[in-house]
C-alpha cells in the first residue's frame, strides 16, 4: 500500500483492479489473521461501562465560566439594535459577545459559507443565535440573557420550500445569486426520455420525506481555555475537529498554530456534529475576552434548534421497466428544504441524485434537484446523507413496477444487479459488490419465498436494496494532501501508541485502528494505545463523515505499521542472521518462520530495532485515487469503494386503527471484510433502528409561526426498547481491492433500505402504497379507505 | 444565585458525604458539579431520556428530576459505585463483552436500570428486560446488543447460582 494517489488510467478506471495480479486490499502478514475479523471487545468499552470515560461536559477547569446563548424568537427579522450593557453590568457576568465581534462567515463547504457565530444584521429561524454570555454559573448567565435588549424589524418568513422557490421578492440570504436557491443540479446520463418511452411499464408519482433529527443523547458541548501562552484550546463534542480548527482560526482571526482542538469521548453524532457550531466560537471568543475557561452546554431544546437533520424532500419520480423486469430509466425532480443555512447542502443536493446508480444497473438517468432556503432550523448531513430520501422513492417504485410486471420484488432486484467491477451510468467506479449475496441472505433469513403474501390479513414482507460510499474523494477544501494520517510511537516498555486524527464517535474507530496496528505488528491489542482527535498530537484526518474512517484511516494505519514492521524484521533478521522475510510477528512475539524455537518477545525486538534505527516511529497516510465522472459534480459521490445492503422487513398492520407493528427487520450488509464483526453488527442494527424510527415515530418540523414543534425527547419520539423490531444483522464480505484487508463502510449504508422495505411490506400486507413519510396511523387509515373506495368503484364499474 | 444553600448529608456509593448546594438543585447537578461523579450523564434534563438513571435504595431513579433534598437518607448508587474492590459489576462486563457500548453515553443509566431489573428479577426474560429499560433511550444500538448483554448477565447469574462455570451457560467473549 503506497500513500498518495494510486495510479489510475483515466481511459480505464478499473485497469488496476482488473489486473490479474491484484490482491484484495492490503493483506495481513501471515496467512491468517490474529485480531482482524475476531469478535473483539472495544478498547474503550470498559471505561464507558464504568463511567470513567470523560465526555466534554465531564471536563471542568479551575475558574470555569458557564456560557449561554440568546436566540432569536423570530423566524425572519432584521436586527435593528442590540444593547448588552445591562447584562454586562449584572454581578457574576464576566463577558458578553454579539455577532458584530465575529462577523466572518463560516461553513464547512468553502463556496457556501453563509453562517456567522452569532447573527449579524439578520436572524433566519427561531433559535438562531444572537448573543452569548459567560457568567459565574448557568443561572446568572440565563438571567443576563433576559436583560439583553434586541430590537427586531420583522420580515416575512418562508416555511414552505415551494413558496421560497417562487418568492423572488423575499431573500433569506441577501446577495445570494439565485433567489432562495442554495444549489440546483440537473444531470442527465444516457437517454432517459427515449428509454422511458420504450418501457413496457412506467410508474410516476410523488414522494415526501419529512425532516428528522439526529437526537444524540449527548447534546452539543464545548469548553474553551485561552492560556497565558496565547494558546486557545477547545474541547468540543464535534465529529470533525479539523474543520472546526480551520474555521476557528478564520473567525477568531487567530493563527491556526495557536489553536488546539480536542474531541473527548463523544456521546453520539450521526452527522449532527459535522458542522462547526455557534457554541464553539462563542466559548472560544468569551474565553479570550474574559481570560477564564468557558463552557457551553446546549440544552436538549437548543440541540433541536442547532439541528442539521435530514432534509425534507419532495420528490417526483418516474421509473421505467421492461416486461422481463429490467430497469430502463429513472427521472426525478426533487425539491429540498434546506432550512436557514447552507451547511453541507451543496453536497446534499448532489447526493440526492448521484448515489442512486447502484446496486441496480440503471442505464438511463436524469435528476434535477433544487435545494432552497427556508426560515427553519438548518438541515445538514444525517446518516445516509442526501440519499436516504430518494432511495425510499426509487425502491418503492421498483416494487410498484415488479407488482405491475407480476414479478417477485427480490427477483427484480436480482435481474438488475449491476455486478462487481463496473462503472455506473454517472461514471462512478464500482469495485467489489456483494449485493446479490445480500439479497440471498435476507431472502433466506426472512423465509421470503414461503412467507411473502402468505402471512394473512394485514401482515406482509417487503424488501429493498441500496448502496453507499466508503468516504469520498471530494475533500471539502481542495488540496493534494492525504485524507487520513496515522503516526506510531514505540515505548521501550513495548507499548505502541497510535496517534490517529480520526474521531471515534461511538462507531469504534479507535478500536479498529488498534486492531489493525496490533495485527500488523503482531502485538496483543492491550499493548496498543490510541490517542485520537487532538490537533496538537495527531495527524490530520478529515473527520467522521461520509463513512470514510475505516477505509481511509484503516489504510493509513496499515501503511504506518508496515514501515515499523519492516524495521523490526530487519533488526531481528540481522541479529539472527536470517533474511527479514523469515521473521514473523504475532501474538506479542517475534519468531523465526524456519525455526519456531527461536522466539523473542516483541519488546525485545523493538529494543533491537531502536538500537539499529534510532528512535522508532512511523507515519502512514491514505489518499483516494482519482475518481468520478468527467463532468461538473462528477467527483461528488465518487468513492474508492461502495457498500451494499439488502433488507427485508416484516409488518403487521392493524386494519382498524392504522397502526403498524414491525416484528422483524433482516438486514444484510456488504462491508467488504468485517474487520470487527461485533462493531459491524452494531452499525447494521443501529442503522436499521434509526431508519425504523424515521418511518413511524420521528418528525422534526415547525408550526405556522416557525417554532420547532417537538424540541424534546418526550415529543420527538425516538424508538424505545419496547418500540423496536427484532433486528437481524448479517454480513457479506465481498473483499474490496483497495479497502484495508478488503474492508468497506458499515455505518450509514444499512439505514437506507429499511425505510422502503417497510413501505413495500405494508403493500404486501394490505395493498396500499404509502408514499409520504412518516407513516402515521392516520395516513395508513386514509390509504386503506381510499383503496376500499377504489376497489368498490372498480367492482361497480365491472357490473 | 438567590436560592438558599443548604448543607446536606448524602449517602453515595456506600459512604456519607456532606455537600453544600442550593436547595433547588437536582441530585444530578450535585453529583456532577459538586461531587465530580460525572459518570451520571445529562441528556435532556427533564426526565425524558434516562441517561441520568441511578439507584436510590436499589431502585432505578431519574436524578435529573429528583431534588437533592429528596435523596437525603437514601442510599445512592451511581455507575462509579458499581465498581468494587472485586472489580466491575457483572453487567458492566457483559455490556462490554456483548458489544453493547457504542458512544456509551446512555450506558451508565442503562446499566443501572438493568441492575435494578436483575436485582428484582434475577431471571428476567427478554420481555421483562425490554420493559425495564423502556425509560432509557439509546440512539446507537437499536438495543439489540443491550438485550444480549443483560441476558448474558442473567445466564452468568444462573451459572453462579448453580456453581457452574459461566461458559456452560454461555457468555464471555
Amino acid at each position: 500500500m503506497s500513500a498518495g494517489k494510486l495510479p489510475v488510467d483515466r481511459a480505464d478506471p478499473l485497469q488496476h483492479v482488473r489486473s490479474p495480479n491484484r490482491t484484495f486490499g492490503p493483506q495481513p502478514p501471515g496467512a491468517r489473521f490474529e485480531v482482524i475479523g475476531k469478535r473483539m471487545r472495544k478498547v474503550d468499552a470498559a471505561g464507558k461501562a464504568t463511567g470513567e470515560a470523560l465526555y466534554t461536559d465531564d471536563l471542568a477547569l479551575p475558574g470555569m465560566l458557564h456560557g449561554k446563548t440568546l436566540r432569536s424568537p423570530h423566524p425572519h427579522a432584521r436586527i435593528k439594535r442590540i444593547d448588552t450593557s445591562k447584562a454586562e453590568a449584572l454581578p457574576g457576568v464576566f463577558g458578553v459577545v454579539t455577532g458584530a465581534e465575529m462577523p466572518v462567515k463560516f461553513g464547512v463547504i468553502p463556496w457556501t459559507q453563509d453562517e456567522t457565530a452569532l447573527a449579524v444584521d439578520k436572524v433566519r429561524f427561531i433559535g438562531d443565535p444572537v448573543a452569548a454570555v459567560a457568567a459565574v454559573d448557568e443561572e446568572t448567565a440565563q438571567a443576563a440573557l433576559r436583560i439583553i435588549e434586541v430590537d427586531y424589524e420583522l420580515l416575512t418568513p418562508l416555511f414552505d420550500p415551494a413558496e421560497a422557490l417562487a418568492r423572488k421578492d423575499i431573500a433569506i440570504h441577501e446577495g445570494n445569486k439565485h433567489g432562495n436557491i442554495t444549489k440546483e443540479v440537473l444531470l442527465e446520463f444516457g437517454d432517459p426520455d427515449g428509454a422511458m418511452a420504450k418501457s413496457d411499464f412506467v410508474v410516476e408519482d410523488d414522494y415526501e420525506f419529512h425532516g428528522t433529527a439526529h437526537a444524540p443523547i449527548e447534546t452539543h458541548v464545548a469548553l474553551a481555555r485561552y492560556g497565558s501562552d496565547g494558546v486557545l484550546t477547545l474541547w468540543s463534542a464535534t465529529q470533525i475537529p479539523h474543520y472546526v480548527h480551520r474555521e476557528l482560526a478564520r473567525v477568531l482571526d487567530l493563527p491556526a498554530p495557536q489553536i488546539r482542538v480536542i474531541q473527548p469521548h463523544l456521546g453520539g453524532a450521526f452527522g449532527g456534529k459535522s458542522d462547526p457550531f455557534s457554541l464553539e466560537f462563542c466559548a472560544a471568543k468569551l474565553a479570550m475576552k474574559t481570560r477564564r475557561p468557558v463552557k457551553f452546554l446546549y440544552s436538549r431544546e437548543e440541540e433541536f434548534y442547532a439541528h442539521r437533520g435530514r432534509h425534507p424532500m419532495q420528490m417526483h419520480f418516474k421509473t421505467g421497466m421492461t416486461r422481463d423486469g429490467r430497469l430502463t430509466a429513472v427521472d426525478s425532480e426533487i425539491l429540498i428544504d434546506g432550512g436557514a443555512y447552507s451547511s453541507f447542502g451543496l453536497v446534499t443536493t448532489y447526493y440526492s441524485g448521484q448515489l442512486l446508480t447502484g446496486p441496480h444497473d440503471l442505464p438511463n438517468y436524469r435528476f434535477h434537484s433544487t435545494r432552497v432556503f427556508t426560515n427553519k432550523p438548518p438541515c445538514g448531513p444525517k446518516r445516509g446523507h442526501g440519499s436516504v430520501q430518494p432511495r425510499f422513492a426509487l425502491e418503492v417504485q421498483l416494487d410498484r413496477l415488479a407488482h405491475q410486471a407480476g414479478l417477485d420484488p427480490i427477483e427484480v432486484r436480482r435481474r438488475n444487479f449491476q455486478g462487481a467491477y463496473t462503472t455506473t451510468v454517472n461514471g462512478q467506479r464500482v469495485t467489489s459488490n456483494g449485493f446479490d449475496q445480500c439479497l440471498d441472505q435476507v431472502e433466506a433469513a426472512s423465509g421470503w419465498k414461503a412467507r411473502r403474501s402468505k402471512l394473512g390479513r394485514g401482515k406482509g414482507l417487503g424488501c429493498a436494496g441500496s448502496m453507499y460510499i466508503s468516504g469520498t474523494n471530494y475533500c471539502v477544501y481542495p488540496n493534494d494532501m492525504p485524507q487520513a494520517g496515522i503516526q506510531l510511537k514505540v515505548d521501550r516498555s513495548g507499548l505502541v501508541t497510535v496517534f490517529s486524527g480520526a474521531s471515534d464517535i461511538g462507531q469504534g474507530s479507535n478500536s479498529v485502528v488498534a486492531y489493525i496496528v496490533a495485527e500488523e505488528l503482531g502485538l496483543r491489542v492491550e499493548d496498543v494505545r490510541v490517542v485520537a482527535a487532538d490537533s496538537d498530537l495527531c495527524p490530520v484526518d478529515l473527520g467522521a463523515y461520509s463513512s470514510r474512517i475505516t477505509f481511509m484511516v484503516g489504510n493509513a494505519a496499515i501503511h504506518a505499521a508496515r514501515k515499523l514492521r519492516k524495521q523490526v524484521q530487519q533488526a531481528v533478521a540481522a541479529e539472527w542472521d536470517v533474511p527479514p522475510e523469515q521473521v514473523a510477528l504475532a501474538g506479542g512475539f517475534v519468531f523465526d518462520l524456519n525455526d519456531r524455537a527461536r522466539v523473542l518477545p516483541s519488546v525485545k525486538a523493538f529494543h533491537l530495532a531502536e538500537a539499529r534505527f534510532e528512535t522508532l516511529g512511523a507515519t502512514g497516510s491514505y489518499n483516494t485515487p482519482n475518481l468520478g465522472g468527467d463532468y461538473r459534480g462528477g467527483t461528488i459521490g465518487a468513492s474508492p469503494a461502495y457498500s451494499f445492503t439488502a433488507c427485508v422487513a416484516e409488518v403487521d398492520v392493524d386494519l382498524e386503527t392504522g397502526e403498524v407493528k414491525v416484528p422483524h427487520v433482516w438486514t444484510s450488509h456488504d462491508c467488504g471484510r468485517a474487520l470487527a464483526p461485533v462493531l459491524v453488527e452494531g452499525q447494521i442494527e443501529g442503522s436499521a433502528y434509526m431508519g425504523f424510527g424515521e418511518v413511524f415515530l420521528e418528525s422534526h418540523a415547525v408550526n405556522r409561526f416557525g417554532l420547532t414543534t417537538r424540541p424534546n425527547l418526550l415529543d420527538y419520539t425516538i424508538p424505545t426498547s419496547l418500540d423496536c423490531p427484532e433486528f437481524h444483522a448479517s454480513i457479506v464480505e465481498s473483499l474490496d481491492p483497495e479497502g484495508p484487508y478488503g474492508a468497506k463502510e458499515a455505518g450509514e449504508g444499512p439505514l437506507h433500505p429499511t425505510i422502503p422495505a417497510i413501505a413495500n411490506a405494508i403493500h404486501d400486507a394490505c395493498g396500499i402504497w404509502l408514499t409520504k413519510l412518516p407513516f402515521t396511523p392516520g395516513k395508513v387509515l386514509a390509504a386503506l379507505q381510499a383503496k376500499e373506495a377504489a376497489d368498490a368503484a372498480a367492482r361497480g364499474g365491472k357490473r | 444565585m438567590t436560592a438558599e444553600t443548604k448543607i446536606l448529608r448524602l449517602r453515595v456509593n456506600g459512604g456519607d458525604v456532606d455537600v453544600a448546594a442550593p436547595s433547588h438543585w437536582t441530585l444530578l447537578e450535585v453529583l456532577r458539579y459538586r461531587l465530580g461523579l460525572t459518570g451520571t450523564k445529562q441528556g435532556c434534563d427533564k426526565g425524558d431520556c434516562g441517561a441520568c438513571t441511578l439507584l436510590l435504595d436499589g431502585r432505578a431513579r431519574l436524578s435529573c428530576i429528583t431534588l437533592v433534598g429528596d435523596a437525603v437518607g437514601h442510599a445512592i448508587t451511581t455507575i462509579e459505585g458499581l465498581v468494587t474492590k472485586d472489580g466491575l459489576d457483572l453487567l458492566q462486563r457483559t455490556f462490554d463483552e456483548a458489544g453493547a457500548l457504542q458512544c456509551g453515553f446512555c450506558q451508565p443509566g442503562m446499566i443501572l436500570a438493568a441492575r435494578a431489573c436483575l436485582d428484582a428479577k434475577p431471571e428476567a426474560t427478554r420481555a421483562e428486560i425490554k420493559e425495564a429499560l423502556a425509560s432509557n433511550l439509546c440512539r446507537c444500538t437499536g438495543y439489540t446488543k443491550i438485550f444480549e448483554a443483560v441476558e448474558q448477565a442473567v445466564r452468568a447469574g444462573k451459572a453462579a447460582h448453580l456453581g457452574l462455570p459461566a461458559t456452560l451457560v454461555g457468555g464471555g467473549r
